[in-house]
């Protein structure tokens, strides 16, 4: 060892070296801008395309936005306008039309004196959503319910409402301001009987119908109740589901006139027709959303079931919907469902749209929640299994928490696929809020020409729900994170 | 590892297997399987790999299912009863060679999950009996970490913590070890001597031969799907009767 002393020359460290800054190239600006957009001659001629690309652009729509006309009532008065102002030839978008119909816009035909219904029913789908979105979450709650508080408060007087539902509104969303403090698990109370208020508040009516329907689900359980300890569970679930349509088709009508008889209570009916803009965008949006979720679920665990006949029925419903368009299915809903419904039935079209919307979507995330399902371990099902948990507990508390989680940024996807698509059902007649309102508005001599406005004005609207939507799933996303991988 | 005292085995059976036969598909798995496992009994089977020990245990509670014969656990036959698989499976714990943690749930929720939806205990007392056995496996202060956090070895006590608070009279061990790094091996054998020094009857599929001399009653070897050779520990390491065994042993202590 000691002959090979010139190439190991023994080394002791005597002072230890300070840390110094990196060049000037490798930081900051300079380093971002080198790595990024001058790397290369090819990286360096396309960020020239695009400045060039970028200005031309901002050069040429600029002046159509800053030329904008708020005050004038017709398209002719605009051009005048923006030619006094910016000389002629030149360009200027028009959002008097906006000023002037934007309620279509949001309600259709919905007539104005009872806008403060979709308006409070808006409201009040915050605070359905708001348990469900922040479970427990006190301080979550109580700056959701504020703002719905807020948002009712200023948009009920503007709207006009009449004075005791506006208390009553008010009083409700303090109470359950004051629930979420004290105990928030109660408020999902409120989201189960939403549906029933929020269908009663939109379409009127007699108060009666909504409640009597929901007295449907009732009879089920009672009937589940009762009979599963005698026939087992699935049988007894089968014959509740009976039950209840029945009760649906044939008790509903003659109980709900009776007791409108004793306690008449009812609000001005209004017709399907009528309704349009977003709030038919958004009605068929939360509704088919709020359905095709455990529907999608009911179905991807059907799926992968070992019994035939449900498995069956899941592949053959998923595969039928997901190979046939949309626009198929609403026609069908417009036309063909008629047909196979016994004579004389009349089945609302908003709500037969809705139906067919939710299964289309169903059938998507059912797909989407079968790749999450897939996602895990078959370690996980063994554990539960050896837990002793049965089928149910083991997906409710093992499984579908796992699976849903990974599938979050794709069943979302769904969801905002879905409320776009709301916008189709222009196709059978209805007023959704691009095509459907936007002719009707053009229709008006006065704005006839109009283009780019209320594409613009609905295209952003539907950007920040569908942009809320997306941040709300990223959240959900960090909070939901415990996996530490 | 302390030669730990052989505990007396009552004349109480706890699993009774009789002419048990496995198929996967067109293939025999086990053949022909017959063993009886009495109460505070301390098994080790082992074998080499594909030779159907840890499908034999999964058997026992179930997780796979056999064709032919009878498997009765704690006097409950399996059949395909599910009523009959659940009483089985709340009585049977088993530890699995990848710990099998929920890691969506703390330490503390996976271990009371199972008390509260299948035993219906309260949620406190559950919690308090959770606690108690994470003190038995020495991390009583991870209780409110997830899975994700802790290192294999933790989490294979937690597992076999979580395990334990169903109040198990049978515990099942599915290779506990062969996923974990070698510092880690010795906490979790601690854990399960010290189990065995209770009274557990336990069946173990494992190659840590230190722990079968140390707490076995009966090392049973498994090749080809059947049992070929059982016996005391001592007598199965020192003179083993059949070739097959005695080349299997110098494979795995030759080294």
């Amino acid at each position: 060892m000691s002959e090979t002393h010139a190439q190991t020359v023994t080394f002791v460290r005597d002072t230890m070296l300070p840390p110094v800054a990196p060049p000037v190239g490798e930081r900051g600006a300079v380093k971002w801008l080198r790595e990024n957009l001058f790397s290369t001659p090819l990286n360096i001629a396309l960020t020239v395309l695009g400045v060039v690309a970028i200005w031309w652009l901002v050069s040429s729509s600029l002046p159509w936005w800053l030329n904008s006309v708020w005050n004038a009532s017709s398209l002719g008065e605009c051009r005048q306008i923006v030619a006094a102002n910016a000389g002629e030839g030149a360009t200027g978008a028009c959002w008097a039309m906006i000023r002037e119909r934007w309620h279509q816009f949001l309600f259709g035909f919905y007539p104005p004196s009872q806008w403060w219904r979709p308006i409070l029913a808006f409201g009040l789908l915050f605070g359905a959503l708001a348990p469900v979105l922040f479970a427990g979450q006190k301080r979550s709650l109580t700056v959701l319910l504020g703002a719905v508080l807020v948002f009712l408060l200023i948009t009920l007087y503007l709207a006009g409402a009449p004075g005791v539902p506006f208390a009553l509104a008010i009083a409700l969303v303090l109470g359950m301001l004051a629930l979420a403090q004290m105990q928030p698990g109660r408020l999902l109370w409120f989201t189960l009987i939403y549906p029933a208020l929020c269908f009663w508040l939109l379409w009127g009516g007699s108060v009666w119908s909504p409640i009597v329907a929901m007295a449907g689900f009732g009879v089920l359980y009672a009937v589940f109740r009762l009979a599963s300890p005698m026939i087992g569970l699935a049988p007894a679930a089968g014959v509740g589901i009976v039950v209840a349509v029945l009760w649906w088709l044939y008790a509903e009508g003659p109980v709900v006139s009776v007791v409108q008889g004793v306690l008449p209570f009812a609000l001005q009916s209004i017709n399907s027709d009528q309704f349009g803009g977003f709030l038919l965008a958004i009605v068929i949006g939360v509704t088919g959303i709020a359905f095709s979720l455990p529907i999608g679920i009911l179905l991807a665990l059907g799926r992968q079931s070992d019994m035939l006949i449900v498995k069956t029925l899941s592949v053959g419903f998923i595969e039928f919907i997901r190979g046939v368009p949309l626009i198929t299915l609403l026609f069908t809903a417009s036309l063909l469902l008629q047909y196979f419904l016994p004579p004389g039935t009349n089945f609302d079209i908003i709500l037969r749209v809705i139906i067919l919307v939710t299964f289309f979507a169903a059938a998507y995330l059912a797909e989407v929640i079968r790749g999450g399902l897939a996602a895990l371990p078959r370690g996980q099902y063994e554990a539960a299994d050896a837990l002793g948990l049965d089928y149910w507990r083991a997906q409710r508390l093992i499984i579908l928490p796992q699976a849903l989680k990974v599938s979050i940024p794709a069943i979302v996807s769904t969801f905002i696929g879905l409320f776009k698509d709301t916008t189709l059902v222009a196709f059978v007649g209805l007023m959704d809020p691009l095509k459907g309102v936007t002719q009707i508005v053009r229709a008006d001599i006065n704005w006839k020409g109009i283009y780019w406005e209320p594409y613009i004005f609905v295209g952003v609207i539907f950007f920040v729900i569908c942009f809320g939507m997306s941040r709300y799933s990223m959240y959900l996303e960090r909070k939901l994170k415990t996996d530490h991988r | 590892m302390a030669e730990a005292a052989k505990m007396q085995v009552s004349d109480e059976v706890a699993i009774q297997i009789t002419s048990m036969n496995k198929w996967y598909g067109q293939f025999h798995v086990l053949r022909d399987i017959n063993m009886t496992v009495m109460k505070g009994e301390r098994i080790v089977i082992c074998g080499p790999s594909g030779s159907g020990k840890s499908t034999l245990i999964r058997c026992i509670n179930r997780l796979e299912e056999h064709q032919q014969g009878q498997i009765v656990v704690d006097g409950t036959e399996l059949t395909n009863d599910l009523k009959n698989i659940d009483k089985v499976r709340s009585e049977v714990g088993m530890v699995f060679q990848h710990f099998n943690l929920f890691p969506h749930l703390t330490i503390l929720e996976n271990l009371t999950l199972a008390p509260i939806w299948v035993r219906k205990v309260p949620k406190k007392e559950a919690e308090e009996t959770a606690m108690y056995f994470l003190g038995k496996v020495k991390i009583p202060e991870q209780a409110h970490k997830y899975p994700g956090q802790l290192s294999g070895g933790q989490q294979q006590r937690v597992a076999i913590a979580r395990s334990l608070c169903m109040k198990p009279r049978i515990m099942l061990f599915d290779e506990p070890t062969s996923a974990l790094d070698p510092e880690m091996i010795k906490e979790v054998l601690d854990t399960m001597i010290e189990l065995a020094q209770e009274g557990m009857t336990m069946l173990c599929v494992t190659h840590e031969m230190g722990f079968a001399q140390a707490v076995a009653n009966r090392v049973i070897f498994m090749d080809q799907g059947q049992i070929v050779e059982q016996n005391e520990p001592k007598e199965f390491f020192n003179n083993p009767k059949s070739e097959r065994t005695k080349l299997f042993l110098s494979q795995i202590l030759g080294h």
